[in-house]
């Protein structure tokens, strides 16, 4: 009887057991679940990583590059800034729930403000990351078997295939759908043929190919001259530039596929992110919260921005570092 | 609750005297630990490349240094600190329970699948 009465006091509703309302309880537990969805993505990519462990790019090879910065190899240093920038914006919005909370309307305005200026630089840092990675810069061959070779000189340095490949006589016209079969036409050719790769290694004695295996050093390998041209004539089928789902010159496609999709996903995050916070953001100019009397919309808000922060902190240690 | 906030890290080794302090004090910490990682990253101190337990030490650093990271974004920016126990646990336990299940199977799968690979029944796959 004492026990029921007690039961019903505490969990029939109208009650807090946990000292937190509805809302920002449903909040931790979408975060839960949202925290689980992250988690598998970041899982299966260990799970393809695991699987080709051996022949994995390696991500300071493939994020070197900084605004502004051309041809400074600078690997890690624009994806630090942007986890700065994104902590940062963490900071200015538990800033405005603290604000918040001392119901003062006037700095929560101003921390909501900073923490969208904050989102939208990092969402423009992500783009400029994609549209580095899609272009692509030294090009490689992939071979039949969906490998890829790529070019470096005696010391080890990477060399672009657009800096030696050569002219070959004989030019591959792409097929239309207005020339031959009127229902038949094929995507954009690449930059070069493998006639012209080939021609243009035969010719400079410095070039030798690396492949994707990794060696004890934790280096890519790289071949001699001899097996160089062997490798590219017997087995090269194709020239590749960037990266896209298909192809990828930094090595294994599934490395571009995974990263697209999850630094993709966690972008979307970030962008509904920012739209939260300027409906926020503009419900607090309007003084909705300031009539309800309590700012606890921040507070939810505020949660799922940490949130977003959180998982960016995971991608950037499995993604970048690891 | 809302208006209390527990104001004190590293166990009160460093307390603070108010929110907004114990939040740029959180803020250098995070930073100072980030840096620590960039660091890592670019210069891989050789005696770092050693395995521990099937990986490199250095990545364990990575991996450590990110879950203290973690730690301090859920618990002072998100204030789980100020949160009753039984929330605390119902989301953290039930989280890192289901994601270490996770890890160890899709990590034990594809280690399983390379040696397949390696010890050449297959060839490439992709």
């Amino acid at each position: 009887m004492s026990t029921a009465v007690a039961e019903g006091k505490t969990w029939g509703g109208g009650n807090q057991p946990l000292k937190a309302s509805y809302g920002k309880m449903m909040m931790w537990f979408f975060i839960v679940s949202d925290a689980l969805t992250f988690s598998g993505f970041l899982a299966a990519y260990g799970f393809s990583r695991f699987k080709f462990i051996d022949a994995w790019p390696i991500a300071d090879e493939v994020f070197t590059h900084f605004p502004f910065l051309h041809g400074v190899d600078a690997p890690m240093y624009y994806v630090a800034f942007m986890t700065f920038v994104l902590i940062m914006s963490s900071v200015t919005m538990v800033l405005a729930v603290d604000a918040g909370h001392h119901m003062n309307k006037s700095k929560v305005t101003i921390y909501m403000f900073l923490t969208i200026i904050g989102g939208l630089i990092f969402v423009g840092s992500q783009a400029w990351e994609w549209n580095t990675f899609i272009k692509g810069d030294y090009g490689a061959v992939q071979t039949k078997g969906g490998n890829i070779l790529q070019f470096v000189d005696k010391e080890g340095h990477r060399i672009a295939v657009r800096d030696f490949a050569m002219n070959a006589h004989g030019e591959r016209v792409q097929h239309e759908r207005k020339n031959g079969l009127w229902f038949v036409n094929e995507g954009a050719l690449p930059t070069y043929t493998m006639d012209e790769v080939i021609h243009g290694l035969q010719a400079n004695k410095d070039i030798l190919v690396r492949t994707q295996i990794i060696n004890e050093e934790g280096e890519k390998t790289v071949l001699s001259r001899e097996e160089s041209i062997n490798q590219i004539m017997k087995n090269g089928r194709l020239y590749v530039e960037g990266a896209n789902l298909h192809v990828n010159e930094y090595g294994s496609p599934l490395f571009a596929d995974f990263f697209f999709f999850i630094t993709g996903f966690h972008g979307f995050h970030v962008f509904s992110g920012v739209v939260i916070n300027i409906i926020i953001f503009f419900n607090v100019v309007l003084g909705t919260y300031e009539r309800r009397g309590s700012y606890e919309m921040v507070e939810k808000v505020g949660l799922y921005w940490h949130f977003v922060d959180l998982v960016w902190v995971f991608v950037f240690t499995f993604f970048y570092l690891v | 609750m809302a208006h209390e906030h527990k104001l004190e890290i590293f166990q009160g080794l460093l307390k603070f005297k108010s929110n907004t302090q114990k939040i740029w004090g959180v803020l250098i910490f995070l930073t100072i630990v980030t840096i620590i990682e960039v660091a890592l990253g670019i210069f891989k101190p050789e005696s770092l490349m050693a395995k521990f337990l099937g990986m490199k030490i250095l990545n364990w650093i990575f991996i450590i240094l990110t879950i203290v990271k973690a730690y301090y974004i859920t618990w002072d920016f998100m204030h789980m600190r100020d949160e009753t126990k039984g929330l605390r646990r119902m989301v953290v336990w039930t989280a890192i329970f289901l994601i270490l299940y996770l890890i160890f199977i899709l990590l034990q799968e594809g280690g399983y699948v390379f040696e397949v690979y390696d010890n050449g029944y297959i060839k490439r796959d992709f």
